[in-house]
Order: C-alpha cells, then sequence, then structure tokens
C-alpha cells in the first residue's frame, strides 16, 4: 500500500533514501541540501534507521568517506549542493573510476561568487564530466522514484557506477507537494540488499584504486566510458521495471506535446514545469510549441533524443548555467554537435535564464516562441532578463 | 597478472581494475627507473640489517654469509640504504647498462 501526502520534497528525499536502506551516510549540511541531511540525522538517531550516519568536516571527506563505505560493501547515501559539490569535485571522479555505486541527491545552487545560496545549474554543469550517471527530476515525485531508482541502477552488475539525482534548489527542494510513497515492502522487494562484485575485507584483500601506468591508464578510462554509455540499457529497464511495479513511468527523454509542432525546447530539471506552463497558455490561443525534457543527461540520451527532436525546425535550448566562455550553454553544446553530426536542418537558439534564483516566469517562453525575445544569431545565447 | 601490462584489452580488465591477487605487484620489474645501484663493501659492513629494514622496496636479501645484496630487478636505486648504512659500506655507483 502506498501512502500520499502533502511533504517538503527535501524530507521526501531523505525518506526515499531510507526506504532504500540505505546502510551509510556520511555528508556535510550545506543551504539547500540541508533538509535532505538533517532529517537523515534525525532518522537514524531516532533509531528509526539502521544506518551509520558519519559526521565529517567537509565535503571532500563526505564523498571520501562514501567511498569507503561503499568499498566495504556498504548501501552508502549522501547529498549537497553548489560550494559542497565543488570541494568534493576530485573525489567525485574517485567514486566513478572505482566503481562505486554511490547514491547523492544534488541539490542544484549557484556558485559563488557573488555569494548565492538559490537555485540554478552552475554547481552540476562544473561536474558534468566526472563519470557519474545524472538524473535530473521535474517534481517531488521524480525524486523520491529516482532515489530509489538510482541504487538499483548503480548496483547493477553491469552497471556498478555512482548515480547523481539532481533537483533544483529552493524551487523544488523547499517545495510543499503531493507525494506517494511506495510501501516499505514494495520498495524492498524491487530493491534487494547489495551485493558488492569486489568489497575491502581481510578474508578476500583486494587492491581498489591502484596506480594506472601509461600501458593500462587508457584502456581503464576506456572501460569505465564504456560501462557509463552502456548504463543506458540498465537504465531504461530499471525505469520500466519501476514502471511496471508501481504505475509511474519513466524515460531518459520526456516529451510533451511534441506531436503536432515542428518546434520545441528542452530543458533540465524543474524549469520544464514552467515551460509546460506556457505551452499549456500557448495551446489556449492556438498556438503548438512541445517540450523535450532530458530526465537522464549523463549517459548523454543521443539515440532517445535524436528520435524525439529530428522531426523539428526550431528548437530552444533552455539553460541555468553560464556559458563561461564558452561557444553556448553546456547542454545545447550537445545538441548542436547531434544535430551536426546527423546533418540535421534544425534552427537552435540558446537561452539562458534563472542564474543565481532569478524567477523564471512562464511568460519568456511565450515571448521566446513568439520570438518577442530577440535571438540574434551573430550573439551565441541571449541571457533573459538581463538589465543591459 | 596473467598477461604482461601492456597486452589486456580494455574489456579484459577487473570492474574498477580491482586487483584481486594480492602481492601481483612483484610481476612489475622496477628496477629499469634505476640510474644508480649499491654496492657493498662486506669489510665495513656489520650486518647490522638497516640497508635490508629501510629499502622501500623490499629489494634488499640476505645472503648465506649474512651480508646483503640488492635485487636488481626491483632496486629503483633511490640511496636510502647507502645514506641509512652507518659504517658507510654501501656505495651507490651509476649503472650502465
Amino acid at each position: 500500500m502506498s501512502i500520499k501526502k502533502g511533504i517538503e520534497v527535501s524530507i521526501a528525499a531523505s525518506i526515499a533514501a531510507k526506504l532504500a536502506r540505505v546502510e551509510v551516510i556520511a555528508a556535510y549540511p550545506i543551504t539547500p541540501q540541508t533538509h535532505i541531511v538533517e532529517h537523515l540525522s534525525e532518522l537514524v538517531a531516532n533509531g528509526e534507521l539502521e544506518a551509520i550516519y558519519i559526521n565529517v568536516e567537509s565535503e571532500h571527506s563526505a564523498m571520501s568517506a562514501c567511498c569507503g563505505a561503499s568499498a566495504a560493501g556498504a548501501r552508502t547515501f549522501t547529498s549537497t549542493s553548489a560550494q559542497g559539490l565543488e570541494l568534493m569535485h576530485e573525489i567525485l571522479f574517485i567514486a566513478s573510476g572505482m566503481r562505486l555505486p554511490i547514491v547523492m541527491a544534488t541539490v542544484n545552487r549557484a556558485l559563488s561568487s557573488p555569494l548565492s545560496i538559490w537555485g540554478d545549474h552552475s554547481d552540476i554543469m562544473a561536474a558534468r564530466d566526472t563519470g557519474w550517471i545524472m538524473l535530473f527530476c521535474e517534481n517531488g515525485q521524480e525524486v523520491v522514484d529516482s532515489i530509489i531508482m538510482a541504487f538499483k541502477i548503480a548496483e547493477h552488475r553491469n552497471v556498478l557506477l555512482p548515480v547523481m539525482v539532481n533537483l533544483d534548489g529552493f524551487s523544488l527542494s523547499h517545495v510543499i507537494e503531493p507525494i506517494e510513497f511506495p510501501s516499505q515492502k514494495d520498495v524492498d522487494s524491487f530493491l534487494p540488499p547489495y551485493k558488492p562484485l569486489y568489497s575491502l575485507h581481510p578474508d578476500r584483500p583486494v587492491t581498489m584504486g591502484a596506480y594506472g601506468m601509461p600501458e593500462i591508464y587508457t584502456e581503464a578510462k576506456y572501460a569505465q566510458e564504456m560501462a557509463l554509455i552502456n548504463s543506458k540499457d540498465t537504465i531504461i529497464g530499471v525505469m520500466k521495471e519501476f514502471g511496471d511495479k508501481f504505475g509511474r513511468h519513466y524515460k531518459p527523454v520526456e516529451t510533451h506535446n511534441t506531436e503536432n509542432t515542428d518546434f520545441a525546447f528542452i530543458c533540465l530539471g524543474s524549469t520544464n514545469e514552467n515551460i509546460a506552463t506556457a505551452i499549456d497558455e500557448l495551446k489556449s490561443y492556438g498556438k503548438e510549441a512541445g517540450l523535450i525534457k532530458l530526465r537522464l543527461f549523463r549517459p548523454f540520451p543521443k539515440d532517445e533524443l535524436l528520435s524525439a527532436l529530428k522531426d523539428k525546425k526550431r528548437i530552444a535550448v533552455i539553460e541555468r548555467a553560464m556559458p563561461a566562455g564558452a561557444a553556448n550553454g553546456p547542454l545545447y553544446n550537445e545538441i548542436a554537435s547531434l544535430i551536426y553530426n546527423n546533418r540535421l536542418d534544425i534552427t537552435l537558439e540558446n537561452y539562458i535564464v534563472g542564474l543565481g534564483g532569478r524567477d523564471v516566469h512562464p511568460e519568456y517562453f511565450i515571448d521566446i516562441f513568439d520570438k518577442k525575445i530577440t535571438f540574434k544569431t551573430d550573439k551565441n545565447y541571449t541571457v533573459i532578463g538581463v538589465r543591459e | 597478472m596473467a598477461k604482461p601490462m601492456e597486452q589486456y584489452k580494455w574489456h579484459e580488465l577487473n570492474v574498477g581494475c580491482v586487483i584481486d591477487e594480492p602481492g601481483n605487484a612483484r610481476e612489475y620489474k622496477t628496477g629499469d627507473w634505476r640510474s644508480q645501484k649499491p654496492v657493498w663493501n662486506d669489510s665495513k659492513c656489520i650486518k647490522c640489517g638497516l640497508c635490508w629494514l629501510y629499502c622501500p622496496d623490499a629489494a634488499i636479501y640476505q645472503i648465506e654469509d649474512g651480508f646483503y645484496r640488492a635485487n636488481l630487478d626491483y632496486c629503483k636505486g633511490c640511496g636510502i640504504c647507502s645514506k641509512e648504512c652507518k659504517p658507510g659500506a654501501i656505495k651507490m655507483v651509476e649503472d650502465i647498462r
């Protein structure tokens, strides 16, 4: 029996980790992730969750402790945001290179400076090449379901990679939403206890994270890359199994109203709900716009994305991160590469919105559709709402 | 390792490059990193074993009469044995191969 209740999404995320029966949590509090780890700490302290909660002095230590716990064979969870994600940056590569199935809820937040505690995607875009599987969530239900699925994906013998579940700071983490929680019994049958392929145990000594000479490093990284690319099949399989069991169906790339239009937005995260609101309003004026949502960002779901966008004539890529001197925003660059490699004739536009918690209004997307917000091809991208 | 490192294909590696044969570092001979090698003067040696103790590669072994020698398959020529030898019985000399 599942239970539906109105709950803050952060608290819901920690309940999802509890339902997944995490065994070790190592975390350092940072806004806007705080409520997730505070509530997990309470659950452990109250004896409601049988897990070891390691208090650490930094995010670098948090991820290091997670690596140790996962290497010892424990189901391991953590959560962070912004500066915390950057402080654990070097360990993120170690977790993926050592193939440790850690799950992390990343509450996306702007990076300092200027100091900002508010939401955008500059933290995750700076960590996108760390070799983790990355899922993005649009609402609280997706956060809960993704955390449960994330463990199943991460621990699958064909995958064995860490998974980040991304949720937007404040605009998703701190809102109260009606969320359906699966029963412990159903989660247990979906997600059996973690059985590691290798673990640190004195009865069977192994070395993890050893030195890789030039003769072997290329092969080692290629093996890791293949595991990440091939994980997509397992991700699709786990999403299907989850849908069959719990009735909520997910796909790496999801679409909204794309059937009868040659225009589409592409975006990540909770901004997709603002865009969907704009699309409904456009519909009331007799205008049709589509939305292509990337649920899976790494591995980049290029086949699924290609089939979603190949019939379009005009696409607006919406991002919440500055390109930092790049030709375009990070998401645009990958979509442009996909379109070029397949020689598709699609007009691409790149818009940057919602930096450092700036409100994202549905009207922006109506104006983009109506070409009232100007996109000049001599400028690679337009920052919406910047005072010039 | 079942074969030399440079013959492994990517799909033949253990997940995460885990080493599940303890002690297989001995199959990797680091002696060719060396530019100098230790030479013992047994007439000065007091058989204290400090060279054996300090060698970071465990490349020094005791011979039958109690003196010490380096296994040149693994000795990297770091010179720690020579530095630590109290009676000055170990001299580092250029190793021309």
